[in-house]
């Protein structure tokens, strides 16, 4: 019970970084990215490929240590994050959302396609955990105060950046473009570092999980699936709200794995009609968030300004 | 040269249902202001009501096709009158986002029916027909043809003969004007959605007839869609006939020089492209 409980919130808490980076994109700047998964996978398979021992199936044998996989993951979604706002981050919001799609459909194919990569649709086997020798059969554990440290650091970076002077242009931007312009600020540079940023702190998110799972295929990211978790995650606990967003997480978490712990208990006949179900379950969920409460649980946090406090 | 001629073949076969689904999607987006993610399972859902209708309950191919087109639009508009219009004063990205939470309902909702795996609506094996040139089409190929050029035309004249299609257009292009002449904008929303989910039904069931049934197929299909709306311009149903025959001819032609697997790329390449070129399509007027 207690090894569920770490898995549980382990996952929970990769979940959180995600939704944390998109709450940077979408609750503060109003950027739509609905390529969420791509920019996990990305994540993913960047770490996986360099610290990984040299495997013959596909590209690797760096050995590099856990925390430049990491590093290195947050470079290559930002590096691409970057490529695909610039043609379309001067243009209307919907089109943005339209080309993540785009960029997570290629690089879907990419990861499926490109074996000397990713060895294709059979996945990359033997992802190193890092400091598994000294943890034992508590790694666990271990893993989710890694998971915790690095949601604490990025919750506090984005908490800073969102209370300093740059954070309060994101808001005004996503309040009213030509506002934020008139006070002579450049918007498609401070849009261009909300939606890379975002992504590097998915791409992160991404390494975490797949030096957790140790495994990762292009069928572990059913994209639409995974995108649209954090989304949701995000809309009920309230965008723009930081907070909001990880309790979004948790409560959402808990609803999809409760629901796969009830539907488990079905005859395996119908195990893939039941989880049909439970996304149907998960997307009414959204619909009626959105039509009876659309600030979500949480609201935005109020922005009073320090002087006005006092 | 026949690999050519043949390639661009298919390519208008692809191009007529990418045509088919995107010229609805074009006007939903010109009249409600936002980009519909549901189309492409809309789509499927089309072909499965089909299926339903043909295999399941042994109707003839085309009155299952008429009751499958007329079946996806009564769940279009319901799913607007009961998502969509509480909505509609928010802004446009929030209805994006119902959107795509109703795509995922609408495919599991078919994978929970009909289950994941692939469906036909004939067993048996088409030979094809040599047209000369060494081109050669299945016979399904040419009805998929006719359909689609007497959908269009009968698009066309809906749309330039009669009061609600040229309301239509008029909300597409300018919504204030529209409003100051005194259309009823709801019901014109009704009918576009009636107009776009028979047409999108259309394209999926043909995509059936092509290959086969998936959940995925419409799902699959949307990003060649959106690529087709905003080639053509956005509210611009000509536009978006042109984009989606462009699409599914470049489509096709692209596997001359890379993977066939990386096809879906070349409709978002192509968008790519427009969008930093001319942003407001080859037939729109304003972004």
């Amino acid at each position: 019970m207690i090894s569920y409980l770490i898995f549980f919130l382990i996952i929970c808490g990769i979940y959180g970084i995600m939704t944390l980076g998109l709450n940077l994109q979408w609750g503060y700047t109003g950027l739509f990215n609905i390529g969420v998964a791509g920019f996990w996978a990305v994540g993913a398979y960047t770490s996986a490929i360099l610290t990984k021992p040299p495997a013959p199936e596909h590209l690797g044998g760096f050995n590099l240590p856990f925390i430049v996989g990491l590093l290195a993951a947050a470079v290559v979604s930002g590096v691409i994050a970057f490529l695909i706002g610039i043609p379309t981050l001067r243009l209307r919001e919907d089109y943005l959302a339209i080309a993540t799609i785009g960029i997570a459909e290629i690089i879907r194919l990419i990861v499926k396609n490109e074996e000397w990569l990713t060895n294709g649709v059979r996945g990359i086997s033997g992802i190193p955990k890092p400091f598994k020798s000294l943890f034992g059969n508590s790694y666990n554990l271990f893993y989710l105060i890694l998971v915790m440290i690095a949601l604490g650091i990025i919750y506090f970076i984005i908490q800073r950046g969102i209370k300093s002077p740059w954070g309060r242009v994101l808001r005004a931007i996503r309040e009213d473009e030509e506002v934020a312009r008139a006070a002579g600020k450049d918007v498609f540079r401070y849009r261009l570092e909300s939606l890379v940023l975002g992504s590097m702190i998915m791409g992160v998110g991404g390494a975490i999980y797949a030096h957790f799972t140790s495994f990762i295929s292009p069928e572990a990211f059913k994209p639409m699936q995974g995108t649209f978790l954090v989304w949701v995650m995000l809309i009920i606990g309230g965008s723009g709200n930081s907070l909001g967003a990880l309790l979004g997480t948790l409560i959402t978490w808990s609803i999809w794995s409760g629901t796969e712990i009830l539907t488990s208990f079905l005859p395996s006949t119908i195990t893939t009609q039941a989880a049909a179900f439970r996304v149907i379950l998960i997307g009414v969920l959204l619909e009626v968030v959105l039509l009876t409460r659309p600030e979500g649980i949480l609201g935005e946090d109020p922005h009073v300004s320090s002087v006005l406090k006092e | 040269m026949v690999l050519l001629l043949q390639l661009i073949s298919n390519g208008i076969i692809l191009g007529c249902i990418i045509a088919l689904g995107s010229i609805g999607l074009s006007l939903l987006y010109g009249i409600l202001k936002f980009g519909n993610f549901a189309h492409g399972d809309m789509m499927t859902l089309g072909a499965y009501f089909a299926f339903l209708f043909k295999v399941q309950l042994g109707m003839p191919m085309w009155a299952a096709f008429v009751l499958a087109m007329l079946l996806t639009a009564f769940v279009a508009v319901i799913v607007d009158q009961v998502i969509y219009k509480s909505l509609r004063k928010s802004d446009s990205i929030i209805l994006l986002i119902a959107s795509v939470g109703i795509a995922l309902i609408l495919r599991n909702f078919i994978q929970l029916i009909w289950g994941p795996q692939n469906h036909f609506y004939d067993k048996g094996i088409q030979m094809p027909i040599q047209l000369g040139l060494g081109v050669r089409v299945k016979p399904n190929q040419i009805l998929i043809l006719v359909v689609t050029v007497a959908l269009v035309i009968f698009v066309h004249l809906f749309l330039t003969k009669t009061k609600m299609g040229k309301a239509m257009r008029a909300m597409s292009d300018n919504m204030d004007l529209a409003k100051v002449t005194g259309i009823n904008t709801e019901q014109v929303i009704k009918w576009t959605w009636v107009l776009g989910a028979v047409l999108t039904a259309a394209a999926g069931i043909l995509l059936g007839i092509d290959t086969h049934l998936l959940p995925s197929m419409g799902w699959n299909l949307l990003l060649p869609l959106f690529a087709a709306t905003i080639l053509g311009g956005i509210g611009s149903p000509y536009g978006a006939m042109l984009g989606g025959l462009v699409i599914g001819v470049s489509q096709e032609l692209s596997t001359l020089v890379i993977p066939p697997t990386y096809k879906p790329g070349v409709a978002f390449l192509i968008m790519l492209l427009m969008l930093l070129i001319k942003p407001t399509g080859l037939m729109g007027r304003s972004v």
